[in-house]
């Protein structure tokens, strides 16, 4: 669908009391191929060129060089057929936030070409799917954040595009939100083989979600596999939770020796190790004095968390765990 | 001996080729007029939600100053202009200053993407908006043209015009304001040349052009909502001069028609970035 996209964002010159911004290369090279029919994810940190990318792929910027294929379409050359493959649920909802519920869906449907009647009938069907008839009548910038992500959804829904590029759909949702949103996602893959490029921060939503993911940073693919295939990267680690009750007790050598390894967040050190190690260092906490010290520990399987972590992302201000 | 004919092959390679990575049928696109009509209907709708107050707000300014010039102006052309002037005020703040701030924001903070990512005319989303701004001037407008007349004893008989003022300088100031939005690189830029073409129109359209500076008087002539101004005042007269009201409103229709189609490119350039 991808391939060899590079979109350079040329360095921007200083102003007086601001400093030059060098050049960015937003995609640096970017190659992905996503199968019809396929839920593909992008998970990366903020400013790993996921937006870069989507908006490239949604003919609403031109790449430098590289070429887009959407469905057997040329979109660097014919940026305006991608309106006409796929619905696009941005991050910013300010189009409709005026509108009514029911008639944001309705002038969407409009918009992308359905006649009077069906934009009606499939404002009704969609809304009623997503379980949010009874907003309709109420303007979506009175409604709660996750609700007015689930009106925006709608939007996304009608005129039944073959692709649907979702950008941190479920945001603010509850989880009855969520499985409303998935539910649909689900249903239209099945009838109808619909493909879904979703963006996500959400790591724990990709896993259960996703058939295959891309992990992006600085304008590069890191990783790109299933789920699990991520997983199996790093399978041979567990990662050991540790939480003190108070300060950790570095004065047992134990502990002060997987101090080295850990990675600190308040009471709170989360470390990855091999199986062995994790045995005997969930010995040392847990017998002695160092016991006395703590307040909880966990041991889990790798999530995909680790595994971005384990591809040299930028550690610790990269994704939110939900 | 084979009897398979080689086109056969061939069609059969092809189409095994082929197969996976056919070109999916593109999807229905909006056509002009139900788009437009479709872009209208909700903007319009907005006012309901968040427009009114600013319409209160427009035509109270507008009343306000008719009053403070009944202090200054003693009947005759003067009293004319300043009516004329106050009303098709409420349109420059309305279609200039409103919709500028509107795209300007839409602009900003990618809100634009929504209609960009649709299959639309452009010129469908830039009509449909302006004509929307076009119309939340309509009731403002006439009160104060209708208060106007009351405040400086002016016949009603040729308010019919404003029925041709109002969407004609309506389009020219509207045009004016989408152009400044898409077009200012910042949101904060298009709403302070929303205020400037706004203030412009106060000073140039209520004031009695007799008593400007020569420098003032060309600035006058090139700032659409005069013409809109200068057909509505002749309209007061006892024997108007329909040809010059023709040909004011002409003129207000050409700059709406250069305008929104200024717009337009500018909608097209801000959307694909």
């Amino acid at each position: 669908m991808v391939r060899d996209l590079v979109k350079v964002y040329p360095a921007a010159r200083g102003r007086r009391g601001r400093p030059a911004t060098p050049e960015v290369r937003a995609s640096d090279g970017i190659g992905i191929e996503v199968g019809r029919g396929e839920i593909f994810g992008l998970l990366g940190p903020n400013g790993a060129g996921k937006s870069t990318l989507v908006r490239q792929l949604t003919g609403l910027m031109r790449p430098d060089s590289g070429s887009v294929e959407v469905l057997g379409h040329d979109i660097v050359r014919h940026p305006e057929r991608a309106a006409r493959l796929l619905a696009y649920l941005g991050q910013e909802s300010t189009a409709l936030d005026e509108l009514t519920v029911s008639l944001a869906v309705e002038t969407t449907a409009r918009l992308r070409g359905l006649d009077a009647a069906a934009a009606r009938a499939q404002r009704d069907d969609v809304l009623d799917e997503l379980g949010i008839t009874a907003l309709a009548g109420r303007p979506l910038r009175k409604l709660s954040g996750g609700q007015r992500r689930l009106a925006c959804f709608a939007t996304a829904l009608v005129g039944e595009r073959r692709l649907l590029v979702l950008d941190e759909p479920t945001t603010g949702m509850d989880p009855v939100a969520r499985r409303a949103v998935w539910g649909a996602v689900d249903r239209r893959r099945a009838e109808r083989g619909t493909t879904v490029l979703l963006v996500t921060h959400n790591v724990i939503e990709a896993e259960t979600v996703l058939d295959r993911v891309a992990v992006l940073d600085h304008g590069k693919v890191i990783a790109c596999d299933t789920p699990t295939g991520l997983k199996e990267k790093v399978a041979g680690e567990v990662r050991v939770e540790l939480v003190w009750r108070d300060r950790a007790p570095v004065d047992v050598p134990e502990v002060a020796a997987l101090r080295s390894s850990a990675v600190e967040s308040g009471r709170r050190w989360t470390l990855r190790l091999a199986p062995e190690e994790a045995r005997a260092a969930v010995a040392a906490v847990t017998g002695g004095v160092a016991f006395a010290a703590l307040d909880d520990f966990t041991l889990a399987t790798p999530s995909l968390e680790d595994v971005y972590l384990a591809l040299g992302g930028r550690g610790g201000d990269g994704l939110v765990k939900a | 001996m084979s009897a398979v004919p080689l086109e056969a092959v061939v069609r059969a390679e092809d189409e095994r080729v082929a197969a996976p990575d056919v070109a999916a049928p593109l999807g229905a696109r909006a056509r002009m007029v139900p788009a437009l009509t479709a872009v209208y209907r909700a903007q319009l709708s907005r006012a309901r939600v968040a427009r009114i107050p600013l319409l209160f707000v427009a035509t109270f300014q507008s009343v306000g100053i008719m009053i403070l010039m009944r202090g200054v102006v003693d009947g005759g052309s003067e009293a004319h202009a300043v009516v004329a002037g106050s009303s098709v005020l409420v349109v420059a703040f309305v279609a200039l200053n409103l919709l500028a701030q509107y795209f300007g924001q839409l602009r900003g903070d990618g809100g634009l993407d929504h209609y960009a990512t649709l299959p639309v005319p452009p010129a469908a989303v830039v009509l449909g908006a302006a004509a929307a701004y076009a119309s939340f001037t309509v009731p403002g407008t006439i009160v104060t043209a209708v208060v106007g007349c009351g405040l400086f004893g002016l016949p009603l008989t040729h308010l019919w015009v404003l029925a041709a003022v109002i969407p004609l300088s309506g389009a020219a100031l509207a045009g004016l304001g989408a152009a400044l939005g898409l077009l200012a690189p910042r949101p904060e830029l298009a709403t302070l040349l929303g205020q400037m073409g706004m203030s412009a129109a106060l000073l140039l359209g209520v004031l009695p052009a007799e008593r400007m500076p020569g420098f003032l008087q060309y600035a006058r002539d090139l700032l659409p909502s005069t013409y809109g101004v200068e057909a509505l005042a002749r309209t007061f007269g006892s024997d108007p001069d329909w040809g010059a009201v023709l040909l004011d409103l002409g003129v207000c229709a050409a700059v709406g028609v250069v305008s929104l189609a200024v717009a337009t490119w500018a909608y097209r350039r801000a959307a694909v970035r």
